[in-house]
């Protein structure tokens, strides 16, 4: 299984992701945001930071990269893609996850690491609900999940609240506790924590494999 | 060329945090009676062809499922 990192000027978290891709079993290499092409990688990840300075709004301009248009074709032939953090706001951006990330709530950065429940998004998309606890870290500004209450019911209905934060862990006022959502067919995944910060027990929690590990079932 | 500025707040019922902050530090500063503060921005340009302006927008300058946009040409 060969990964591809995306690399925006102002990214900063795609050499953990690099790591993180090797830890869980496959190679991985970085794709420029020039390359129109993506080398015929099995699966994507849109890394954290922040793409072309957030200005104007963060992942606004990510999204019309060249290597963001190869994404959307390969999201559409059934990729998987994984967007963390930035890479998630450039996902919502780009239209291929539903809804949008807000300030914070209380205008914090946030840094620190809370427990998620991983819902449908370690099964497979027929599959039955698996609730599962994870340890990960979040680190961000503006993660604020929003989306229209009609939107949100449908994403619930349909099982694509692929992330929540447990009880009480919610850290910037997401509509309905959501951490990350998943596109209907379940290859497009996006969420705020950082899994790839959490593949060491030295740091205390290697549960951020098992969400990359989670998409290995759509590579081609 | 057509000067152009386009002014971007976020949507009705959107919590506006920047807002709240902005109008919890106004009686601190004695400005009393001011409420409802929403912060956006504002974007200024030339454009050949102003008919575009409305595509720019939805595409690039605001995100329509947050955030309303007005232009104005001059």
């Amino acid at each position: 299984m060969i990964w591809g990192v995306l690399q925006f000027p102002g990214s900063c978290d795609e050499r953990d992701a690099l790591h993180a891709c090797t830890l869980a079993g496959g190679e991985a290499r970085l794709i420029w945001h020039e390359d129109r092409d993506l080398g015929g990688v099995d699966a994507v990840v849109v890394p954290g930071g922040f793409s072309y300075g957030d200005y104007l709004r963060a992942g606004a301009i990510a999204r019309f990269s060249a290597a963001m248009e190869a994404v959307a074709d390969f999201a559409a032939g059934g990729g998987p893609v994984l967007g963390i953090c930035n890479g998630f706001q450039v996902l919502c951006e780009a239209g291929l996850l539903p809804g949008a990330l807000l300030r914070n709530e209380e205008l914090r950065f946030i840094c620190r690491q809370l427990d998620l429940e991983a819902l449908d998004a370690l099964t497979t998309p027929e599959g039955g609900k698996d609730i599962e606890r994870l340890s990960i870290p979040a680190k961000h500004g503006e993660g604020r999940y929003y989306a229209p209450d009609e939107v949100l019911d449908e994403l619930e209905a349909k099982g694509q609240v692929a992330y929540r934060y447990a009880p009480g862990e919610n850290p910037n006022g997401s509509a309905r506790d959501i951490a990350g959502v998943r596109n209907e067919a379940g290859n497009v995944v996006g969420l705020m924590p950082h899994p790839e910060h959490a593949v060491d027990p030295l740091t205390g929690s290697t549960d951020g494999l098992k969400v990359f590990r989670s998409l290995e079932k759509f590579a081609g | 060329m057509a000067k152009a500025r386009v002014l971007i707040r976020p949507k009705e019922g959107i919590l506006d945090p920047q807002g709240k902050a902005v109008e919890r530090a106004l009686p601190a500063l004695g400005f009393e009676g001011v409420e409802q503060v929403r912060v956006g921005r504002m974007v200024e340009l030339e454009a050949e062809d102003p008919a575009q302006l409305g595509e720019l927008c939805e595409k690039l300058l605001a995100n329509p499922l947050i955030e309303d946009y007005e232009i104005q040409t001059f």
